[in-house]
């Protein structure tokens, strides 16, 4: 806890009781050096109204429309049903960003599927690629569609509820031998897009790779994500988020809080524990415990966002 | 068409050189590399001159066979192939571009 905080993050008997209480509903996390932890905000009161809280967004991930294999036969489907989850929800998020591998092979077909399902949340979707999502050989359907004004390869940056979301991209340019890559151009735009940001902004910066090395054995991580990560260390807020790995992560690191989402498609299994990153294979009964999405809320006035992550099911 | 004609003597002559090589050993024309679990099997090929190497994704996942400025195979779904004959001496490093972890190696000699 940084002296910035404002005084309400102590976790005190009586808000783990109303925290336990609300349960019912939903609880509101955050994580702090590792230890998940309910936000100080959710007093009795705010808790009767909890209906009403700040702007909250969602976060889909890692899709892979057009993935058919055993892991899991129908990708399209597990993505519908994430959509319906996204759409049963009491409070409709602002906006939803998809952090990439929206396809599997980057075929227009494949393209055409997610855009059908995903336009039923009928949210507004900002869009980062991932490495599935360039896989034509002109690298043109993903831009297309979801490149109109961006720079580079798809990077860009907008305000949202007092927040400034960034939109990375790190899966183009890569070396061998190496991982995810932002580049000096990217970079340098930015440096550039926080210059002049009050430091009280809260940031959010959201790739398809993570932006801290989880596991560089398996390629988990961005050779120049460190360079972005000096751009917002004086920031009083910062939330990195990602896809990728298809399972959840957190680190805090100061004012930094990382996060990577579920897949809506096939789980991978944690760093280390199998002979390589590709799809796990568990049994039906649990394949929908382990796909999921993420919302996220961020209060006004409050440094921090809450992140829920929500499986397909239980 | 003189040059054309000095270029087709010469691989006339190089396949000439090479028939007793090919002949004592017959397997080593073609060889294969295996993609399994995000993994060039084997890793590191010591080959001659001539030789064709065909690798085999095997994974659930694409991946790509690239060797900067060399070779660029397309994206290889599950059991899809991608073919390259070395007609040159030297040593090609390659990688997968969407998994860069992923290398390997190739002695021509």
């Amino acid at each position: 806890m940084s002296g910035h905080d404002h005084g309400d993050d102590g976790v005190s008997r009586r808000k783990v009781l109303e925290c336990m209480t609300w349960a019912g509903t939903g609880v509101l996390w955050t994580i702090t050096g590792g230890v998940p932890r309910s936000l100080g905000i959710i007093d009795s009161a705010e808790a009767a109204t909890a209906a009403a809280p700040g702007m909250t967004f969602l976060q889909i991930s890692d899709s892979h429309v057009g993935f058919d294999k055993p892991a899991n036969p129908n990708a399209l489907g597990t993505l519908e049903e994430a959509v319906n989850k996204i759409n049963a929800m009491p409070v409709k998020p602002s906006f939803m960003i998809h952090t990439g591998d929206i396809t599997h092979l980057s075929k227009a077909s494949e393209f055409d599927n997610a855009d059908r399902i995903i336009s039923q949340s009928k949210l507004d979707v900002h869009y980062v690629p991932g490495e599935h999502d360039f896989l034509d050989e002109e690298v043109k359907f993903y831009r297309e569609r979801y490149g109109r004004g961006t720079k580079g390869a798809g990077w860009y940056s907008f305000d949202a509820g007092g927040v400034h979301f960034v939109g990375l991209v790190n899966v183009v340019d890569l070396k061998g031998g190496g991982l995810g890559n932002l580049g000096a151009e990217q970079l340098a735009w930015l440096e550039d897009d926080l210059r002049g940001k009050s430091k009280s902004t809260p940031i959010v910066l959201f790739a398809h790779i993570p932006l801290w090395t989880v596991y560089p054995e398996w390629g988990w991580g961005t050779e120049d994500g460190g360079r972005a990560l000096e751009y917002v260390k004086g920031f009083g807020s910062v939330t990195v988020l990602n896809g990728h790995i298809h399972q959840v992560m957190q680190k805090v690191e100061g004012n930094v809080t990382f996060h990577t989402a579920r897949s809506t498609a096939f789980p991978q299994p944690a760093p280390g524990t199998a002979a390589s990153p590709g799809p796990m294979k568990v049994e039906d009964a649990k394949l929908r415990s382990m796909l999921g999405v993420a919302s996220i809320n961020f209060k006004q006035n409050e440094q921090r966002l809450a992140i829920i992550d929500t499986p397909l099911q239980g | 068409m003189k040059t054309l004609n000095r270029r087709d003597f010469g691989v006339a002559v190089a396949a000439a050189i090479l028939i007793p090589v090919t002949t004592a050993r017959a397997d080593d024309s073609n060889m294969e590399v295996h993609i399994d679990n995000f993994v060039f099997q084997p890793p590191e090929l010591k080959i001659k001159v001539g030789t064709t190497i065909t690798w085999t994704n095997r994974d659930d996942i694409p991946h790509t066979v690239v060797s900067a400025g060399k070779f660029r195979s397309k994206t290889l779904d599950t059991d899809d192939k991608f073919t390259f004959t070395f007609t040159n001496a030297g040593d090609y490093k390659y990688f997968c571009s969407l998994h860069p972890h992923m290398t390997g190696m190739i002695k021509v000699e």
